[in-house]
Formats: C-alpha cells, sequence, structure tokens
C-alpha cells in the first residue's frame, strides 16, 4: 500500500506553505497531492508556485498529483480549473464533473468529492481515463468491498485514511460569518486558523469546524488500527495539518512495514492528536463514532 | 418566453392539490430509499405512481420522478428497477443524481426525458454539459449555492435547460456534497435519502430549556418563548470561540418571488417548490401563490410587484417563518 498526502485543505502563510513542503519532499509519503480545493479566494500561492513545489517534491521521488476545487461556480473558476487540467505535466485530480469533463481521454484521478457510490459509476469513470479513484468518506468498508467485487482494470483505490473529514460545502463563508464579514470582503480571516474554527455544541461538546467554505468534522479520522483489514486498498491518504504531519506520516508507514504493533502506533498517535479520534464511517456507522480500543485504557491508565 | 411551476407531492392528495391549483409539473418519488425524501408512510408505489400520471395527464400536466439518491453495489438493483417502473408508469421524467444510474436509463430507455437533480451537485456549465453529452440530459436543478449573475453566466454556456429553486426549506450547503447527517447519524441524503433523520431525533425538557438532540448530539435549546423547528442539524446553534450563535444558517426558508422577472428575463425554464415531506395544504397554498406570481410576470414584466398577500401567504408556511434570498442574493454568503 502505498501513502498519500491529500492537499492542504486550509489557508496557511506562503512561508508555511514552502516549509511545509520542503519538509515533505523528505517524508515517507510516495503521492502528494497539491492545489487549492476549498476556496477561489485563497491565493497566497499562485498556480506557478503549485508548480515549483511540485517539481520539487517530484525531483525527490514523489509522485505529484494537482487537485482541482471542489466547488467550482464562476467563468474565472473554470479558467484556474483548465489552467489545472491542461497543466501537461502533472496527474490532476477532479473534484467535480466539470473537472472530469476537460480530463476525459486523460489519465486522471476522480477525487473524494465525485460522487462514485457504485461499480457502475467506478466503470464510467474508468472508461473516461480515471486510473485512480478516491473513496467518498462516508463509505464504509463493507460497501468498498462490495464496489470492488467487479474492479476495472488499472484501477487503483484511494480511501482517506487520517484528518478532520471533510464533509460539506457551501456558498456561504462560515468563517467571514463567524466575524460578521461579507464573503466578498472576507479578510482572509481563514489564514489565523490554519486548523479550522472548531465548533461546538451548547454543552461544550467539540463537533464540527469550519473551514471557509468547507465544514469538517472536529473529530481525527484515523484508520491506522485497521490496516490489516485494507488488502483492497491501494493507496491511504493522510491529510495535511499544521503539526505533526510528517509524524502521523511515518507512524503509518512503520505499520505498513510491520515495525510496530497496533496498540503501539495508536498509543503513538494519540499523542498527536488535538482532537478526538473516530473511525464510524469505516465500520458502516455514524462518522463520529469511535470503535473502542485498549488505547483509551492505556491512555486512561496514565501510562 | 415560459417558465414552469414544478410542485412537491409526497402522495396522491398532495399531487391532485398541486394539479388542481396551477403546477405545470408535479414531482414525485417511489417509496423507500430510492429518493432523497425516504420518509416512513411518503411517497407513491408503482399503481399509486400509475394514477398520478393519468390524473396529471387528463389535466395537460407533467409528472416527474425523482430517483436521485446514489445506488451502492448491493443495492443496485432497486434503482434500476425503480428506472424500470418510472418508464412503466409514464412519467414525463425521471430526475437523477448518479452517473452510473443515468447511463443505464439513457441506454435502456431512450425515448425517456431526463433530468439532472440538485443532488448531483452540477454548480457549473462543464459539469452540466458532461451529463448532455453522455446522457443526453435535458434539463438540470441547479444546487442553492449561485448568484443570479453566475446563473446567468451558466445559461450562456450550455443547451440545457435549467431549473432554479424558488421556495421551499433552504440547503445551506451543496446539495449531494453534504455529509453532515451520515457523520451524526450514519445516513446521510447520499446514501440513504434523509438528512437529520427523524428515529435519531430527540426531545427533551430540561432546566435549561426544551432540548433537541440528533444521536445524542444537542443542536439546540429553547427558551419558553421560542419557536422550535424540526432540529435539522446546519440549523441549530453552536458555540464557536465562545460566542453561541447560528453558525451555519438560521431556520430560514428560500423565498423568491421578487426575482421571477429576472428568471423570465434570462430563460429560467422551471421554478422547483421545495416540500415533498409537507401536506396537502402546504402543496394547495403555495402552488397557487406561485401560480398567481408567475401569471403576474408572464402577463407585465416591467410592472410586476410582489403582492403582500402572497407574501403573507408564505410567511405562514415558511420553516422558522422567515424568509431569504439565499445565494441568489450575493450579500447572503
Amino acid at each position: 500500500m502505498k501513502l498519500s498526502l491529500g492537499p492542504i485543505l486550509y489557508y496557511w502563510q506562503r512561508d508555511a506553505l514552502f516549509e511545509f513542503y520542503e519538509r515533505i519532499s523528505d517524508a515517507q509519503v510516495d503521492i502528494v497531492y497539491l492545489g487549492e480545493t476549498v476556496c477561489s479566494k485563497r491565493h497566497i500561492f499562485r498556480l506557478e508556485d503549485w508548480l515549483a513545489v511540485a517539481e520539487k517534491l517530484a525531483s525527490a521521488g514523489k509522485e505529484v498529483v494537482l487537485s482541482t476545487q471542489a466547488l467550482i461556480e464562476s467563468e474565472s473558476d473554470l479558467k484556474t480549473l483548465r489552467r489545472l487540467t491542461e497543466n501537461g505535466r502533472f496527474r490532476v485530480e477532479a473534484n467535480d464533473m466539470g473537472a472530469v469533463h476537460l480530463l476525459s481521454g486523460n489519465e486522471f484521478v476522480a477525487g473524494p468529492h465525485i460522487n462514485t457510490y457504485n461499480p457502475q459509476t467506478l466503470a464510467l469513470l474508468t472508461g473516461l481515463g480515471a486510473k485512480r479513484w478516491v473513496m467518498p468518506v462516508e463509505m464504509s468498508r463493507q460497501m468498498l468491498s462490495d464496489i470492488l467485487v467487479d474492479k476495472p482494470q488499472d484501477m487503483e483505490t484511494e480511501i482517506f485514511g487520517y484528518g478532520r473529514l471533510p464533509l460539506a460545502f457551501s456558498a456561504r463563508c462560515f468563517t467571514a460569518r463567524h466575524y460578521n464579514l461579507p464573503k466578498d470582503d472576507c479578510q482572509f480571516r481563514c489564514l489565523d486558523h490554519p486548523y479550522g474554527l472548531t465548533l461546538k455544541t451548547r454543552e461544550g461538546q467539540p463537533f464540527l469546524a469550519l473551514n471557509g467554505i468547507q465544514t469538517q468534522s472536529s473529530g481525527i479520522y484515523n484508520l491506522l488500527a485497521e490496516l490489516d483489514n485494507m488488502q483492497q486498498v491501494d493507496v491511504l491518504r493522510v491529510s495535511p495539518q499544521p503539526f505533526y504531519t510528517e509524524k502521523v506520516l511515518a507512524l503509518f508507514r512503520q505499520r505498513l512495514e510491520g515495525r510496530l504493533s497496533v496498540e503501539e502506533a495508536q498509543f503513538q498517535m494519540a499523542r498527536l492528536m488535538a482532537d478526538a479520534p473516530c473511525d464510524g464511517y469505516w465500520h458502516g456507522r455514524a462518522g463520529m463514532d469511535q470503535s473502542t480500543s485498549n488505547v483509551d485504557q492505556r491512555l486512561s491508565a496514565g501510562s | 418566453m415560459s417558465l414552469e411551476l414544478v410542485c412537491p407531492a409526497g402522495s396522491l392528495p398532495a399531487l391532485k392539490a398541486a394539479v388542481d391549483n396551477g403546477a405545470d409539473c408535479v414531482y414525485i418519488g417511489f417509496r423507500g430509499n430510492t429518493n432523497a425524501r425516504a420518509f416512513a408512510g411518503l411517497n407513491f408505489d408503482l399503481p399509486a405512481a400509475g394514477e398520478a400520471v393519468r390524473y396529471a395527464h387528463a389535466r395537460g400536466k407533467k409528472v416527474l420522478l425523482a430517483l436521485n439518491t446514489y445506488p451502492q453495489a448491493a443495492t443496485w438493483q432497486r434503482w434500476q428497477q425503480a428506472v424500470d417502473h418510472a418508464a412503466e408508469a409514464g412519467v414525463d421524467a425521471i430526475i437523477l443524481a448518479d452517473a452510473g444510474l443515468m447511463r443505464y436509463a439513457c441506454r435502456t430507455y431512450p425515448e425517456l426525458r431526463l433530468h439532472l437533480s440538485v443532488q448531483g451537485s452540477a454548480t457549473n456549465y462543464e459539469a452540466i454539459n458532461f451529463y448532455h453529452e453522455h446522457f443526453g440530459i435535458q434539463r438540470a436543478v441547479l444546487p442553492r449555492v449561485l448568484s443570479l449573475t453566475q446563473v446567468e453566466q451558466l445559461l450562456k454556456h450550455t443547451p440545457v435547460e435549467i431549473e432554479l429553486f424558488g421556495f421551499g426549506g433552504l440547503c445551506v450547503m451543496v446539495e449531494g456534497r453534504c455529509m453532515l447527517s451520515s457523520y451524526v447519524t450514519g445516513e446521510s441524503p447520499n446514501t440513504a435519502g434523509v438528512c437529520s433523520p427523524a428515529k435519531a431525533v430527540r426531545w427533551q425538557q430540561t432546566r435549561q430549556g426544551l432540548e433537541s438532540r440528533l444521536n445524542g448530539v444537542l443542536l439546540d435549546r429553547y427558551a419558553a418563548s421560542e419557536n422550535a423547528g424540526y432540529p435539522t442539524l446546519c440549523k441549530g446553534r453552536f458555540e464557536v470561540s465562545g460566542e453561541t450563535y447560528y453558525a451555519i444558517e438560521e431556520p430560514a426558508s428560500l423565498n423568491t418571488l421578487e426575482l421571477i422577472p429576472s428568471m423570465l428575463h434570462m430563460g429560467i425554464s422551471a421554478i422547483k417548490i421545495e416540500g415533498r415531506q409537507r401536506s396537502p395544504v402546504y402543496v394547495e397554498q403555495v402552488t397557487r401563490v406561485w401560480r398567481a406570481a408567475i401569471d403576474s410576470a408572464m402577463r407585465n414584466t416591467e410592472n410586476y410587484a410582489v403582492d403582500p398577500a402572497w407574501m403573507m401567504q408564505l410567511n405562514k408556511l415558511a420553516e422558522g417563518q422567515q424568509n431569504t434570498l439565499g445565494a441568489y442574493h450575493r450579500p447572503w454568503k
């Protein structure tokens, strides 16, 4: 199984982006997805910057894929999209059917925001040139094995395996709303929230995370303990966060290579997590659920 | 210049109310989870769908059938059969979201008209034209995220008819791209045809007020003086950085009566009313108001004005008794 690093879902400062990918070129990851997938107003990095980072990562031996924006509304969004699909150098991850339209006939990745829920749709995407598909995050292990009974040839399967879950997109910017700012004059407040803005229930339970027009889970999806049951998965995706991303990748790598027990890996992971873990989707339950493990006991025992 | 009025029906009485009060088209769904209003006791079996089509056709009206959830490998047959049943019942079009199902429908029933559901999440003309080229879809229902200016731009680049939401419960998220409900309950519109399903809702009177919970998660807490609406999870009050407010969306209804002339002008083909889960009385009253409004705008677009009586009528039926122009009006975003 290969490890991938998803596109950064947040808005980070320019220096932070360069530094992050400098470190990633040395990290234990096979595939790196690059680009802005959430908001067209986030332009600290232009296409030229992404391509420069892409070249660096490629020369460090990484497979680089350019990801397209999930919600494409305006002509200028489409212009940005076309520049990506016509880049001529790197493979592209389509996150909207408009992108699939423009990429048809080329090799591409059908991203997590393409609704691929059944073999018929997967076969259709294969016919159009998809070489890899990323399972929608709400699908379970059972649904995955059902869909792969008729797995198309030459099709890799990737799943979202670690990070706050991207759950929804809107026309409205919830970060701007929080600051009582109009979306058109958002003052780029996302820059102040490199990990999203946590939304709690009225009894203080962390619930969701606001990330501009995207809503995420506050819980961190973590499938580290499930790697032994993923024979059909070719690529596992870690979603970047502003802290410990390389350590998270390293833990997955050590588990994949059998150098660490599940318990020890989970124990170490728990120390890297800023929020509670969840894994319900994989088990066919509510996404926020977490299956119990002996790590909880070890942690609560104070070891 | 024409603008079809597309009204919802979750039952035969609702369908008749829509037809009798001026709907040009009525959209329905089969029982079960093949459509995004998979509520117990709602929707049509095959004989009822046939009767709905006969009733509407006898009065020169159309019936559209929503098959707008995403089939899974294990349940594909149910969706495929639903396409077969729709063709058998003689509906005027089916409204689909899943690309695989569209391919089945257009290959098996080349004469059957296909509409792209709002659940298909097509927000730009490249996406819409993709569905047109591959499956011959003739109409697309746009997610409630675009401003009117963006809709106008889109119309210039596609041969596909465009249908817009005009009134009813407002989804603040891009339809087909929201998994909040499955994150909390395991069931989402895409996979199960429901959002914030009633079986996961609990109401409880506590010392701090009336609480609504979805699978245990506190969505809101109401003082005695406050109206408590259906606990859709994005319409609760939450705390962000110490401030408690409607962090995602107020419980409000979309109401675009004032936009009818603009819609006519830019060449929108149809206006959709939300609410297959609502009562025949709702359908009757909303249909009547919208019929009057569209007729008035068609007679004299220049001097069209929203009749305060229409607004009063619709306000009574609106969710949260509030109205919004939603994303059509840029500042809402």
